[in-house]
């Protein structure tokens, strides 16, 4: 079998390193293109000269101005040959060099010859070159053409001309507008093409003249369209069309749904897929429009075309975050594609089972998901945990097999994102639930004995010491903390010598024996871990006073007062001398980010990087926030923070927004102010507030903001007082005032004198929700009977005609304020009964429970009985008043 | 508002990522690095994957990618998120098609880059600025074909020559299995 070497040698190379292009080199070519100019022009040679042209082009090489003009003025020449082939390398050339529009008039002569030839071939390519190179005063030249080659017989001179026209209309729409006759004309063809190009076009000419846009469906959906892809755009339209009218008011049956529903049963999937989609994204879509659409979809899972399964399953996908019941059917196939070798398929397909998922099915989804974890990525494992985070949240009584999936998931292989995506998981859930914190708590440690990133020790370290010492046995984690004094790095051993200290703070009866072990870690390699060692063996050993104990909790468990932005930019600052850097001289104003940065933060973190990591959001960050400005310190403590609330439309110059703090005794709103115009810089701005429309309300103080720069937001408070304890409700009109500068955009400096002025912003209005905290429990019923049934509270509402059951308890859920529980918020598709269970903690801290039924009758007309029990007899009256009132 | 189905970009690479061909119709790519970088990316996403019967599909950065692979040829279509997945399944066919013809069955790299002219051309027909020209795999092979037809070759011939190269090409892919 011996081969002569040299043969084989030349095997090896053909076949690893062949390719016509081998070596190539711009220089080179650009002097074989020389060849354009021979007067004798040799056809094949050109085209491969063009062809190599093009390759370079294509690899990303760009020519200079100086080269990229010769070589055009080259291939104008060609023009002169007869040859097809060679004739549309010309034309492809052309369209890569994109002329200036001095060297364009060489051509156009060329082309517009070419425009009227009498092949096919010819006509239609040379209007697409000309089209892509000419400006508006060539184009009123050649206007006739074009018109005429839209209604040319020839589909591909016609298509050719209505695209160039879509591709016009975007730099001559005045033009392209005097074509409508034509483009009408195309909309009618017998080509499948030419309809799809002109029905584009016509709907691009007509889209700011709503009724025309509304008319053109209107005739065309009564069918004489016959190609798949205009029959999608078709689609487009009338979806546009109907969210038009829904948006000016105009009410009632859905004009043009039929025709949706009827592209459901079109022979072109691509036209089934359109429909189904556009139906799923009306506005307001109601479960009867839905569920053909939904059908269809269900069909399309289990089909042999991996790109129909994605479709389809990225359409439900969505569905489930807004229809959750709507999807339960498609649940059984959806399942089967949960080991679908697409992995994207498979994901998306788990992510909507874990939304529509009931309580019944969790175990087995999960045992399902299980076998499937092993083979993905992680990014895909990511999506899943975050899924089964909140199903954990949904369904708190299944929290233990959830717990059990992400600690076995925990201890496998795996990246620090995912790792970190589970710790995470595991510490939401722990402080959610309750029941489930022990237990978490454990696996956390199994964790840390084992973990390769620091990060994710010290964070788990930093959590066991607020945690731990509350937990009934805190001993038994005393031994997984210290085992890390032993094995780990200097960073991990300074975080457990600090939980250590923490837990000996907390629980006297574990004191002598944490001295001991602080003790061994005195003598530690590392100074840090010294340091805090004997620092805290002086802290558990002191005289045990009233103020030393104080001062101790406030070391251990207080936060930095400051933003850590901040104090990085003052340490940075500091110049090493005598006087010692003073944490009072830094500033405790946080300042935000520029908004861009915070667009590419995208997700919010949660779990254990959320504190840390939002200082300004948050109810935790609120309370530091606001005990860190003097004026409101003395409130006490916060009780409740809402969601923003938007007092300005979207795009002003000024973007506001409020977040309404709730006190015992006091009300603080924060309006957080955005000055998003480059040229301005606003000073002194202060909010005025008329609360004449809100009685028990006095106001107390304002703070005003100093400065507002560009794209960097602050923060103006205004505080009131009310009466303690009391619901107070009403509605306050606000003002925005401030000294408007003008700015110098190129210096950034603000001239001296200001302009006073002011900006009228939206109502605010306090309501009823604002004083109750959703709190969610992991067992409603034994919450519910652990209450005293004596002190229920039960009475009937009407609620008057609504939609469906799911709107009016969603109105009053949105009216109390309070907690859905076990995804009782949910409503199945066709339900003339709901039971819906909420829970909450009303201001002065009282716990509430609300079990409310709702009914349905044939006339939509919507009953609810309403039974409360609270801690105390008053709140649950105050919740029926509530409701009564609302 | 733009309703148009919208294509952003056309791919053919070769069996370790490298660019063939690639035609990029939208600014979200707009210096070779970053094309080089999402090709890469799109890349080393899909080659595990068995696209070598079906059409399949998967979502990278907003974008939703339809791609298929034969021999050691990897196509690959782009639209945005938003953009319905069997319209741009039906770009892909169309091209796939159309380059299989054009090659007379032997679809591989060196007969990809021996003809890189006719897949310019190929390109060219299917997509124009982004918009859907023709999806039709036979129109664009005739249009783009026009300087690979010998006029002088009778069309019984060319028929018999395309039934031998396909011919051949199942009998090796049936061999490898």
């Amino acid at each position: 079998m011996a081969q002569p070497y040299v043969k084989k040698d030349d095997d090896h190379d053909d076949e690893l390193e062949y390719s016509p292009f081998m070596g190539i080199e711009k220089g080179a070519v650009l002097q074989e293109a020389r060849v354009f100019n021979d007067a004798q022009v040799d056809p094949r040679r050109c085209s491969q000269v063009i062809t190599k042209l093009l390759y370079l082009l294509n690899q990303g090489e760009s020519f200079t101005k100086v080269e990229a003009t010769e070589v055009f003025f080259s291939v104008t020449k060609l023009f002169q040959s007869k040859d097809t082939g060679l004739r549309r390398m010309v034309y492809l050339i052309i369209k890569e060099l994109s002329p200036s529009s001095d060297e364009v008039i060489i051509v156009t002569s060329s082309l517009m010859k070419d425009m009227n030839s009498k092949i096919d071939m010819y006509r239609a390519n040379a209007i697409r070159v000309l089209c892509r190179i000419i400006d508006g005063t060539l184009l009123t030249q050649i206007e006739r053409y074009l018109k005429q080659a839209i209604v040319d017989k020839n589909p591909v001179v016609s298509s050719a001309a209505l695209v160039s026209g879509l591709h016009l209309l975007r730099t001559n729409p005045e033009i392209v507008k005097r074509w409508s006759n034509e483009v009408q004309e195309g909309v009618q063809s017998r080509s499948a093409l030419v309809q799809f190009h002109a029905l584009a076009l016509l709907h691009q000419i007509r889209q700011n003249d709503r009724l025309a846009v509304s008319k053109l469906v209107g005739s065309l959906t009564r069918g004489s369209v016959r190609s798949p892809l205009a029959q999608c755009l078709l689609i487009r339209y009338t979806s546009q069309v109907i969210r038009d009218m829904s948006n000016h008011g105009q009410s009632g049956e859905r004009p043009f749904y039929e025709f949706l529903e009827s592209c459901l049963r079109h022979k072109a999937e691509m036209v089934i897929l359109e429909a189904a989609r556009s139906i799923t994204e009306l506005d307001g879509v109601t479960s009867r429009e839905l569920t053909p659409a939904i059908t269809v979809l269900q069909l399309f899972l289990s089909s042999p075309k991996p790109v129909l399964r994605f479709a389809a399953v990225r359409t439900l996908n969505k569905v489930s975050m807004t229809h959750p019941m709507a999807v339960t059917n498609c649940n059984i196939d959806m399942e089967s594609l949960i080991s679908d070798q697409n992995r994207s398929i498979a994901t998306l397909a788990i992510t909507t089972l874990l939304k529509t998922g009931n309580e019944s099915s969790v175990e087995r989804l999960m045992k399902q998901i299980t076998n499937f974890m092993s083979d993905i990525a992680d990014e895909f494992k990511i999506v899943v945990v975050d899924a089964i985070r909140s199903l954990c949240v949904k369904f708190p009584l299944k929290y233990r097999s959830l717990m059990t999936f992400l600690s076995n998931i925990l201890r496998e292989e795996g990246g620090f994102e995912y790792k970190r995506a589970i710790v995470d998981s595991i510490v939401t859930i722990i402080r959610d639930i309750p029941d489930a914190k022990e237990g978490g708590l454990l696996h956390l440690c199994e964790f840390i004995e084992d973990c390769e990133f620091t990060y994710l020790s010290t964070q788990i370290l930093h959590f066991l010491g607020i945690e731990g010492p509350k937990t009934s046995d805190p001993s038994k984690y005393i031994r997984y903390i210290y085992n890390r004094v032993h094995l780990e790095n200097a960073t991990v051993r300074a975080a457990a010598v600090t939980t250590l200290a923490k837990f000996g703070f907390m629980v006297e009866s574990l004191k002598p024996r944490i001295t001991i072990l602080l003790k061994r870690c005195i003598y530690d390699s590392d100074d840090e871990v010294r340091d805090r060692a004997t620092l805290f063996l002086s802290v558990l050993g002191g005289d045990g006073t009233l103020d030393a104990d104080k001062d101790s909790t406030e070391f251990l468990f207080g936060s930095l007062e400051v933003p850590l932005a901040n104090m990085e930019t003052s340490l940075k600052n500091y110049d090493p001398s005598e006087e010692a850097f003073d944490i009072n001289s830094v500033p405790k104003e946080v300042k935000s980010q520029p908004l861009a940065e915070k667009k590419a933060q995208g997700k919010k973190p949660t779990g254990l990087g959320a504190p840390p990591a939002a200082p300004a959001s948050g109810f935790e960050g609120y309370e530091r926030l606001l005990s860190s400005i003097p004026e409101f310190a003395a409130f006490g403590k916060l009780f409740k923070s809402s969601s923003p609330v938007e007092l300005t439309e979207a795009e002003t110059e000024y973007a506001v927004n409020v977040v309404k703090h709730i006190f015992d005794n006091h009300v603080v709103f924060q309006y957080n102010c955005t000055n998003t115009i480059p040229e301005q810089l606003l000073e002194r701005v202060n909010v005025i507030v008329d609360a004449s429309e809100a009685e028990e309300f006095s106001e107390l103080t304002s703070k005003a903001l100093n400065s507002l720069p560009y794209d960097s937001p602050g923060q103006a408070f205004v505080a009131f007082e009310k009466p303690t304890g009391v619901p107070a409700v009403g509605k306050f009109s606000n003002t925005l005032t401030f000294v408007v500068k003008e700015v110098d955009p190129s210096t950034g400096e603000a001239e001296d004198d200001g302009v006073e002025d002011e900006y009228q912003l939206e109502d605010l209005e306090v309501v009823s929700a604002d004083y109750i905290l959703k709190v969610s429990i992991s067992n409603f019923r034994n919450a519910w009977e652990s209450m005293n049934e004596e002190d229920e509270h039960v009475d009937e509402y009407g609620l008057g005609q609504r939609d469906s059951l799911g709107e009016a308890i969603k109105a009053v859920i949105d009216l109390l304020g309070m907690q859905p529980c076990e995804g009782t918020e949910t409503v199945p598709s066709n339900a003339r009964s709901h039971t819906c269970l909420l829970s909450g903690v009303y201001i002065g801290n009282v716990k509430v429970l609300v079990r409310a039924q709702f009914g349905m009758d044939s006339s939509k007309d919507i009953a609810m009985k309403l039974a409360v029990r609270a801690e105390d007899v008053s709140v649950a009256e105050a919740i029926h008043e509530i409701v009564a009132n609302g | 508002m733009e309703l148009s189905p919208k294509v952003k970009n056309i791919l053919l690479l070769d069996s370790e990522g490298k660019r063939i061909a690639a035609k990029y119709y939208s600014d979200d790519w707009p210096t070779n690095t970053a094309k080089e970088a999402y090709e890469k990316a799109v890349f080393s996403k899909t080659k595990k994957t068995n696209a070598r019967t079906e059409v399949e599909v998967t979502a990278l950065e907003n974008n939703i990618i339809v791609y298929k692979f034969v021999q050691d040829l990897h196509f690959f279509v782009t639209g945005g998120e938003e953009e319905n997945e069997l319209i741009l399944a039906s770009v892909l066919q169309g091209l796939f098609d159309a380059v299989n013809l054009l090659l007379r069955g032997n679809v591989d790299k060196r007969e990809a880059l021996d003809n890189l002219d006719l897949i310019f051309l190929c390109f060219d027909e299917i997509i124009d600025g982004g918009i859907v020209l023709e999806t039709d795999a036979n129109v664009i092979a005739e249009k783009a074909g026009i300087n690979s037809i010998d006029p002088n070759a009778l069309l019984s011939e060319q028929t018999i020559s395309q039934a031998l190269a396909t011919a051949r090409e199942h009998l090796t892919r049936s061999l490898l299995k």
